[in-house]
């Protein structure tokens, strides 16, 4: 984050109550979501409530120790993000403060307070590419050169969207190639403004575009089960919601890590620190699926544990969703993972409560459903302003207390969301992971995305797709009647059916996220695994009709080969072989 | 330092008095009451010219003639090395009769979150020597594992037997001894006969020396234990931190302690969350929890194995959920298991350990451990769910293959499961336990094991027997 160093409507006030981080101060000249500094250690503070001559702050540090008397300084700025190269490969806090500096700058592996650090490096050089040349006219957020970023992405430097109004071009009055820091500027227009590599944007307002449209391409992630049944599209929006343990960062990580867009955001908001450490660890080492290289080069970390000061927590989302369409804009799709929008909701219940606001449902402040719509609503397929589309993709764990789906997170949650993957804690436990439950998730792209897969993957997608559901459905009938009577009371077929759906639940439902070669699963994988327990199923049937029992198809000894498909890194060849085995083994019996 | 004479309300655990002095928050206060007492409290709201004050040890007996002092400065805990070895009553002051405290440093007792980026992931496998847990649980050093227990449960044997048995096996085949862990000890409104069992099985092995207890008992003022947590972990960051302790915290009873915050809660009149319990309990709780961990290039680590008992035995209830989404995993004491005089009466299907995947496999545990442990659990779940069709139509209707599962949730619970509180079992045995129980069923069944793995471990004559058995 940076200090803010304009000057205009800088004011100092002083504290009059301090209670946790909700602080008020009098005499303080302030808009609403001004950044302020509290104290004598100067603790970054947002405006959040203006009443007379009082003015309540919400203190994104601890505040023990502070208390009345001390200043408040008012920079006149709404919270920033600082936006330039070097935010990928980057860790930061709740509001842009990077956590590799902070550690240096502190000397301590705690966090301590009034330590502020800028959210990009402003020293460090960068080789500076140029793709217009003097004399072009450029409109706002149009591209003016390129610098590679990390290995895997070029960083496009834009003009600013506030640097002209919407419809207005500039000529380019100077330009130059070469090394420069990001607060050098790199080009002048004809109308006198300089632009360097570095913006600035307010995190609580969305970078503007010119329209939004429906999206036509899968966010492939390599999970069959998201993939095959339930798919999202690049730009759309999903919930997975889920009891503790049920999965909900091992599916966010996995998509994180599979994901097939350009540029990964991931907000860890009130979560975990070691799970934060984790991905720190892992994901300079893994490789990126598209190209081989470091996953961390095309992803930016945002971590504020569940231990962080809980005003920071409030902010993370928007710190996470600024960073997600200045990428977007370069004509990037971008996706974003927030785990957890819940800890994110009760971080505003949290600070509505110190503010004796009028609680609505379960204490949640009575904007909850609003904040949520605006945030998912930044998400989406759009024609930027420079006349390039990019996607932002939008998808929440969220975690709803005693894993009760009808709280007013997940429902509200649900009413803007179009992609719900439901974790079940009871598959869970049988360790049937993902543990997404194939009955209660949905996927409203499913139709729109159809077309995409049939071209890329095989014609009979959608109707292949359709038949595994049936079949996943009978077998939901079937179990309860099993349940009352037992497996060996139903008909042949039945049972037939019965043991298809236990193939389709462990060789395509499941996936061992540990396994290195089942980890990813590519669409034309997913396809082929479906095929081959198809073809167990055709072949068994015509078995039964010709009047072979239903315990001696299942015994054919090639069949729970089917379980290690997944496994096989070269699945072609096997996946041949296995479905002529089957054929001919079932086909041996009559 | 200056005194006030100038208590306005007293209500519940709170004190409100006037002031003219800017006064921090979170500062420690001292109250004199007219009959010579001090009493110690905390600032919980600071405005221009007033401030709450929470009383530790209850406001009984203050009047409005009392003098407050403020001393200026936050809560902190004095500590040192040769805390190891003593027994402390919850607000950290000695019970034992022993020598007066040297302190070495006096920290704050809310300790800095620690920077994601100075942590070190945690995948040291602690070998704990209880099966339900190394085997299908595993514990790492810096883990945080709550015990999710409820009312009359074995939940202190458990957490003792962890205790004493606890080691990291690494170590041991270095040719060291295999590290022992310092183990704090949090007791939070626990019973004196809880303490006392504690107390003795310390004095009985010998843990003591190794051990530092805070004891804040059930009689003991419940605002109290809103500190001792806090004291606890302090004192555990400082031996693994800066000392290069592996420590142990065990914490008895978070519920008490919830219970705590709730009754403050109230006191000051907040808008209550979900039961009464206050919006702000998941930060509260990771304050606490998050303490746990590694930091790099520090040699000690901080585990936690807080117990609480699920009022109800519902995990639904505010205190377990909560806790549940910020610990990394819960081990499940269950009444049934209990009754069937299984011990430890683990139930491990709900029971989960997420930093297990990190912490085992060859060259941590054994190459196989991930796949039995998965298989297991799957066949373990099958059985479970088996049983409840053999109460409706018996078993004589049930398939031979469905039969063999629940044969093996029947000795999965009798041979893996309850080897007794007083027993240790290392990786390799709790393993081949495992391979036992997995070799009742046929090999084609074993979907979720390598297939190397089941030609190196699977036990060919047991199935052969098993084959046996079933066509008697």
């Amino acid at each position: 984050m940076s200090k803010a160093e304009s000057t205009d409507g800088t004011a100092t006030g002083v504290i009059q109550s301090v209670s946790g981080p909700v602080v008020s101060a009098r005499d303080l000249d302030a808009r609403m979501n001004d950044v302020v500094y509290v104290g004598d250690e100067g603790l970054m503070g947002e405006v959040i409530e203006i009443e007379g001559n009082i003015t309540t702050i919400q203190v994104y540090e601890e505040t023990s120790g502070v208390g009345p008397g001390e200043p408040v300084e008012n920079t006149g700025e709404p919270l920033s993000v600082d936006l330039g190269p070097g935010m990928l490969d980057a860790i930061y806090d709740g509001v842009q403060r990077p956590l590799d500096v902070l550690e240096g700058k502190m000397e301590s592996p705690y966090l301590d307070r009034g330590v502020d650090a800028p959210g990009i490096d402003l020293e460090a050089e960068w080789e500076f590419e140029p793709t217009v040349e003097v004399g072009d006219e450029v409109g706002r957020g149009d591209v003016i050169g390129i610098v590679e970023e990390t290995v895997t992405i070029d960083h496009k430097v834009m003009v600013p969207p506030n640097a002209l109004d919407d419809g207005e071009t500039a000529a380019i009055e100077s330009i130059e190639a070469g090394s420069f820091d990001v607060t050098e500027a790199v080009a002048e227009l004809d109308n006198g403004v300089e632009i360097s590599m570095h913006q600035e944007w307010p995190v609580r307002e969305p970078r503007p575009t010119v329209e939004k449209r429906t999206p036509r391409t899968p966010l492939v992630s390599g999970q069959r089960i998201l993939d095959g049944l339930f798919p999202i599209a690049k730009g759309g929006t999903a919930a997975i919601p889920g009891p503790f343990g049920s999965g909900k960062t091992v599916t966010q990580h996995q998509l994180a890590k599979y994901a097939d867009a350009d540029i990964i955001v991931y907000v860890g908001c009130g979560e975990r620190g070691n799970e934060m450490t984790e991905v720190i660890e892992d994901f300079p080492e893994l490789e990126d699926p598209a190209n081989g290289n470091p996953l961390m080069a095309r992803t930016s970390l945002i971590a504020n544990t569940s231990n962080m000061p809980v005003a920071a927590r409030e902010s993370c989302i928007y710190t996470g969703i600024t960073i997600a369409e200045y990428y977007r804009d370069m004509g990037y799709d971008v996706a974003l993972m927030a785990d957890s929008t819940s800890r994110w909701a009760e971080a505003m219940r949290e600070i509505s409560s110190r503010l004796e606001e009028m609680p609505g449902e379960e204490g949640y402040p009575a904007y909850l459903a609003a904040r949520l719509a605006q945030f998912y609503e930044r998400a989406g397929y759009f024609e930027n302003i420079n006349g390039t589309e990019g996607s932002v993709s939008a998808i929440g764990a969220v975690s709803p207390p005693g894993g009760d789906f009808s709280e007013p997170v997940t429902q509200n949650t649900l009413r803007i969301v179009k992609t719900f993957w439901a974790l079940d804690a009871d598959l869970a436990e049988r360790r049937h992971f993902p543990s997404i439950n194939w009955n209660e998730s949905y996927s409203l792209y499913k139709d729109q995305l159809d077309p995409w897969f049939k071209e890329e993957v095989a014609e009979d997608w959608d109707s292949t797709r359709q038949w595994a559901v049936d079949v996943l459905d009978e077998e939901t009938e079937l179990q309860e009647i099993v349940q009352l009577v037992g497996k060996d009371a139903l008909p042949e077929d039945q049972q037939l059916t019965l043991e298809v759906a236990r193939y389709l639940r462990e060789a395509y439902l499941q996936q061992n996220a540990f396994h290195p070669v089942d980890t990813y699963c590519p669409p034309e994988k997913t396809y082929l695994i479906l095929t081959t327990i198809r073809t167990f199923n055709d072949e068994a049937f015509k078995a039964l009709e010709a009047g072979v029992p239903v315990e001696e198809i299942i015994a054919v000894e090639a069949i729970p080969k089917i379980n290690r498909i997944g496994v096989q890194e070269e699945y072609g060849e096997y996946i041949e072989e296995l479905k002529s085995e089957i054929a001919d083994g079932i086909r041996s019996l009559y | 330092m200056k005194e006030y004479q100038t208590i306005t309300e007293i209500s519940g655990p709170l004190v409100y008095a006037e002031v003219d002095e800017p006064i921090g928050y979170d500062e420690i206060v001292e109250i004199e009451t007219a009959q010579g007492k001090t009493l110690r409290g905390q600032v919980l709201e600071s405005a221009d010219g007033v401030v709450a004050i929470q009383v530790f040890e209850g406001t009984s007996g203050i009047d409005q003639k009392a003098s407050v002092r403020f001393l200026g400065e936050t809560m902190k805990m004095p500590v040192t090395e040769d805390l190891l070895g003593r027994v402390l009553d919850g607000s950290g002051r000695p019970i034992d009769d022993g020598p007066e405290i040297v302190p070495e440093e006096r920290q704050d007792i809310v300790g800095a979150a620690i920077n994601p980026y100075s942590r070190e992931y945690p995948e040291e496998f602690i070998e704990t020597g209880v099966s339900a847990i190394d085997g299908m649980n595993t514990l790492v050093r810096g883990q945080k594992l709550p015990i999710f227990s409820s009312s009359g449960q074995p939940h202190s044997e458990l957490a003792m037997q962890i205790a004493r048995q606890a080691s990291v096996p690494e170590e041991e085949s270095d040719g060291g001894e295999g590290s022992e862990f310092a183990v704090i000890f949090g007791a939070m409104g626990i019973t004196q006969e809880e303490a006392n069992e504690f107390m003795e099985d310390f004095e009985r092995t010998g843990a003591l020396e190794r051990s530092v207890v805070f004891m804040n008992l059930a009689d003991d003022p419940a605002v109290e234990r809103t500190v001792t947590p806090r004291m606890v972990l302090t004192t555990a960051e400082y031996l693994a931190f800066e000392k290069d302790y592996h420590v142990l915290v065990i914490l008895t009873d978070m519920t008490n302690y919830c219970e705590a915050l709730r009754e403050i809660g109230a006191a000051r009149e907040e808008v209550p969350g979900r039961r009464g319990y206050p919006g702000y309990m998941y930060t509260d709780l990771a304050q606490l929890y998050e303490r746990a961990g590694r930091i790099e290039g520090r040699e000690g680590s901080v585990t936690q194995i807080p117990i609480l008992t699920m009022p109800g035995d519902d995990d639904t209830h505010p205190i377990p959920d909560l806790t549940g989404y910020i610990t990394e995993g819960q081990i499940y004491v269950d009444p049934d298991l209990n009754s069937q005089g299984l011990q430890p009466p683990v139930n491990v299907l709900p029971s989960l350990s997420r930093l297990m995947d990190d912490g085992i496999g060859e060259g941590l545990t054994r190459g196989d451990h991930g796949d039995v442990s998965d298989q297991m659990y799957a066949a373990y779940a099958e059985g479970e769910d088996l049983r409840d069709l053999v109460n409706i139509v018996g078993r004589e209707a049930l398939s031979e293959r469905d039969n063999k599962y629940l044969d093996f949730a029947d000795a999965f619970e009798t041979e893996f499961i309850d080897q007794g509180f007083q027993t240790s079992r290392d990786i390799e045995e709790t393993l081949e336990i495992g391979w036992e129980l997995l070799s009742m069923l046929p090999k084609s069944e074993l979907n979720r094991v390598g297939e190397e793995y089941i030609e190196q471990y699977y036990h060919e004559e047991d199935a052969e027997e098993a084959v046996a058995e079933a066509a008697d």
